[in-house]
C-alpha cells in the first residue's frame, strides 16, 4: 500500500505529457482546448493577481452556508421523521414529490425572490443538501440500535438527554457520511448556479473566460475547482476522524 | 392469589398478546422484597416479555403489574434492567466509566460525584482497573460487568435480569453469578432473574418458577430451601440441589413435550 501510492499517478502523468506534446506538435489554436503547461500558467497568474482566490472565497462562502443551512434543517427534519413515525408516513408524499426537483429547477423561482447574488445562492443550495442530509439522517435513526433507545427508556432521560446522549452520538458516523456527501453536492451546485445565473465565484470565473476566450484560464478555473473539491472532501474526513474517530471505529467494527 | 402490598413486584392477572397472538394469559405472580426469583421455561414461553412488563418496557392488555406498591405504567429508575446482549445495550462510543456515568447523569447526579460513585461501582464489579476502556476492548464477561455496574448506579430496588450469563463461558458465569449474590446480599435488592439454565436457577435463586407455553403461564413454582451463602462446589453437590435440579428437569421435558 505504501509503497505504490505514486503508481496511481502513472496514467494522469503520462496523459498530460501526452496533451502538452499533442497541443505543442499539432499548434492548434483552440477555444476549449489548451497546453497543460499554459493551463498552469494561467492558474498561477489568476492566483497571484487574487482573481481566482476572491472567487474562490464567494464560491466557498456561498457553498458554505448553504450547507449549513440545509444541512441543519435537514438533520432537524431527518430526526424528526425518523424519531416519530407517524410524522413520517404524514409527510412522506410531499417529500417525495418535492426531492426529485433539479435544484436548478427551482433557479428562476429563486432568483425572482432573491434576486442576483449570495442569497440566492445560498438558498439554492442549501434546498439541493436539505434532501440527502434529510434522507440519509431518517435512515440513521432507524438504524439506531433499538436496544439503547430502551435503555434510554429505563433510565428515563429526558428527551434532550435522549438525543444529546444516546440519539446523535450513535447516528453520529452516518450523519457524517451525509454531510461530506451534501458538501460535494454544495460545491456542484455553487458552480452551477454561478455558471447559469449568478454573477460569482468560480464558475462565473469559468463563463467569462469561456466568453473571452482564454480556454486556458477556463480550464485553469477547472482545474481548479478540482482541487478545491478534492481539499474540502480531505479536509472534511480529517475532521471527522480527529472528532470522531472513536465512533467511527465503531461503526466500522460493526458494519 | 395474594397480591398483598409488601410484594417487590405483582403480576395480578396479567395478560398480554402480540397481534392477537395470547403471550401471556392470566399471569398473576408476586415476588417478595428481597426475594431472588428464578423464571425457567421452554424458548418462547414469555419469559422475557414478563420481564419487560416488570420494567415497564411494555404494558400488559389486561391486569396490572405493580411494583413496590405502585401500579407500573413505564419504567422506573429504581428498577435495573439487566439485558443479555451487552454489546448492544452499552453505548460504544463511551468507556467504561462513561457508560455508568450515564445512569448518573440520567438521575441528576452532581458532576463533582460522580467519579467516586462510578470508581466505586466499577470496583465492585471487579473492573477497578479498567474504567477507560471502551466496551470493544473488553471482553464478554468484562461488558456485562459494565453493564451491571450502570445498573447498581441506579440504586435500584429491584433487579430484572433478561439470562444475563447466557452468552458467557462456564467460568465467568460462576464467578459472575458469586459476585451478583454478595452484591444483592448487600444491598437487599429484589431479583427477577430469567435463565435457561436450570442449574443457575437453583443456585442462585430463593424460588424458581417455571413458566409453560402457548400461552405463557405459571406451571411450577419451587422453593428454594438452600443455605446461604451458597457455594459452586458444595451446593452443587447438596442432596436439596439435585432433588430441585432433577424437578425442573423432569418439568421442562415435559413443558417442551
Ligand atoms: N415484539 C414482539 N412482537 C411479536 N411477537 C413477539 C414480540 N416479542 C415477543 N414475541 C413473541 O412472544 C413469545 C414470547 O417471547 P419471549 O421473548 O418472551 O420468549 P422467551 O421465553 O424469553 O424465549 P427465549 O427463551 O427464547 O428468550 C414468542 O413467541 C415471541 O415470538
Ligand atoms: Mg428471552
Amino acid at each position: 500500500m505504501k509503497r505504490s501510492w505514486w503508481k496511481g499517478l502513472v496514467v494522469p502523468a503520462a496523459l498530460i505529457v501526452a496533451a502538452e506534446i499533442a497541443m505543442r506538435l499539432s499548434n492548434t489554436t483552440s477555444m476549449s482546448l489548451a497546453a497543460p503547461s499554459d493551463i498552469l500558467a494561467a492558474l498561477l497568474r489568476a492566483l497571484f493577481d487574487g482573481s481566482m482566490l476572491v472567487a474562490t472565497r464567494d464560491t466557498l462562502a456561498s457553498a458554505g452556508a448553504g450547507l449549513l443551512l440545509g444541512g441543519l434543517l435537514g438533520l432537524l427534519l431527518g430526526m424528526i421523521f425518523g424519531l416519530i413515525p407517524i410524522v413520517n408516513r404524514l409527510m412522506e408524499v410531499t417529500v417525495e414529490a418535492i426531492r426529485p426537483i433539479p435544484s436548478v429547477a427551482v433557479l428562476p423561482i429563486a432568483m425572482l425572490v432573491f434576486g442576483f447574488g449570495y442569497s440566492m445562492e445560498i438558498a439554492i443550495v442549501a434546498f439541493s443538501c436539505l434532501w440527502p442530509v434529510m434522507i440519509l439522517t431518517r435512515a440513521a435513526m432507524a438504524g439506531i440500535e433499538p436496544r439503547l433507545i430502551e435503555v434510554a427508556r429505563a433510565l428515563r432521560l429526558s428527551t434532550t438527554q435522549r438525543i444529546a446522549k444516546i440519539v446523535l452520538p450513535a447516528a453520529l458516523p452516518r450523519i457524517m457520511v451525509a454531510v461530506r456527501l451534501a458538501a460535494a453536492i454544495a460545491l456542484v451546485v455553487a458552480v452551477t448556479v454561478e455558471i447559469a445565473a449568478n454573477p460569482l465565484g468560480l464558475g462565473y470565473g469559468i463563463l467569462v473566460a469561456q466568453q473571452g476566450l482564454q480556454p486556458d484560464l477556463m480550464l485553469a478555473y477547472l482545474v481548479w475547482i478540482g482541487v478545491v473539491g478534492w481539499s474540502l472532501n480531505a479536509t472534511l474526513a480529517f475532521a471527522e476522524k480527529r472528532l470522531f474517530g472513536r465512533a467511527a471505529q465503531v461503526e466500522a467494527a460493526g458494519a | 392469589m395474594n397480591t398483598s402490598n409488601d410484594a417487590a413486584i405483582v403480576f395480578d392477572r396479567v395478560s398480554l398478546a402480540y397481534g392477537g397472538r395470547p403471550i401471556i394469559s392470566d399471569l398473576s405472580l408476586d415476588v417478595g422484597r428481597g426475594e431472588i426469583v428464578c423464571i425457567i421455561g421452554p424458548s418462547g414461553c414469555g419469559k422475557t416479555t414478563a420481564l419487560r412488563m416488570a420494567g415497564g418496557l411494555v404494558r400488559p392488555l389486561d391486569g396490572t403489574v405493580r411494583v413496590l406498591g405502585e401500579p407500573l405504567t413505564e419504567p422506573r429508575r429504581d428498577v435495573a434492567i439487566v439485558f443479555q446482549d451487552y454489546g448492544k445495550a452499552l453505548l460504544p462510543w463511551r468507556t467504561a466509566a462513561a457508560n455508568v456515568s450515564l445512569a448518573l447523569e440520567a438521575a441528576g447526579t452532581p458532576r463533582s460525584e460522580r467519579p467516586e460513585r462510578i470508581r466505586t461501582l466499577l470496583a465492585k464489579v471487579g473492573l477497578a482497573s479498567h474504567e477507560d476502556k471502551y466496551p470493544t476492548e473488553m471482553s464478554g464477561g468484562m461488558q456485562q460487568r459494565i453493564q451491571i455496574a450502570r445498573c447498581l448506579a441506579q440504586d435500584p430496588a429491584v433487579l430484572l435480569m433478561d439470562e444475563p450469563f447466557g452468552a458467557l463461558d462456564a467460568m465467568t458465569r460462576q464467578g459472575l453469578q458469586d459476585e451478583m449474590l454478595s452484591i444483592v446480599a448487600e444491598t437487599g435488592a429484589t431479583v427477577f432473574f430469567v435463565t435457561h439454565d436450570l442449574e443457575e436457577a437453583v443456585y442462585l435463586g430463593d424460588r424458581v418458577i417455571g413458566l409453560l407455553p402457548n400461552p405463557g403461564r405459571i406451571g411450577i413454582d419451587l422453593k428454594v430451601d438452600l443455605p446461604r451463602p451458597r457455594d459452586q462446589l458444595e451446593t452443587r453437590e447438596m442432596p436439596e440441589f439435585l432433588r430441585l435440579r432433577r424437578t425442573l428437569f423432569d418439568f421442562i421435558e415435559k413443558a417442551e413435550a
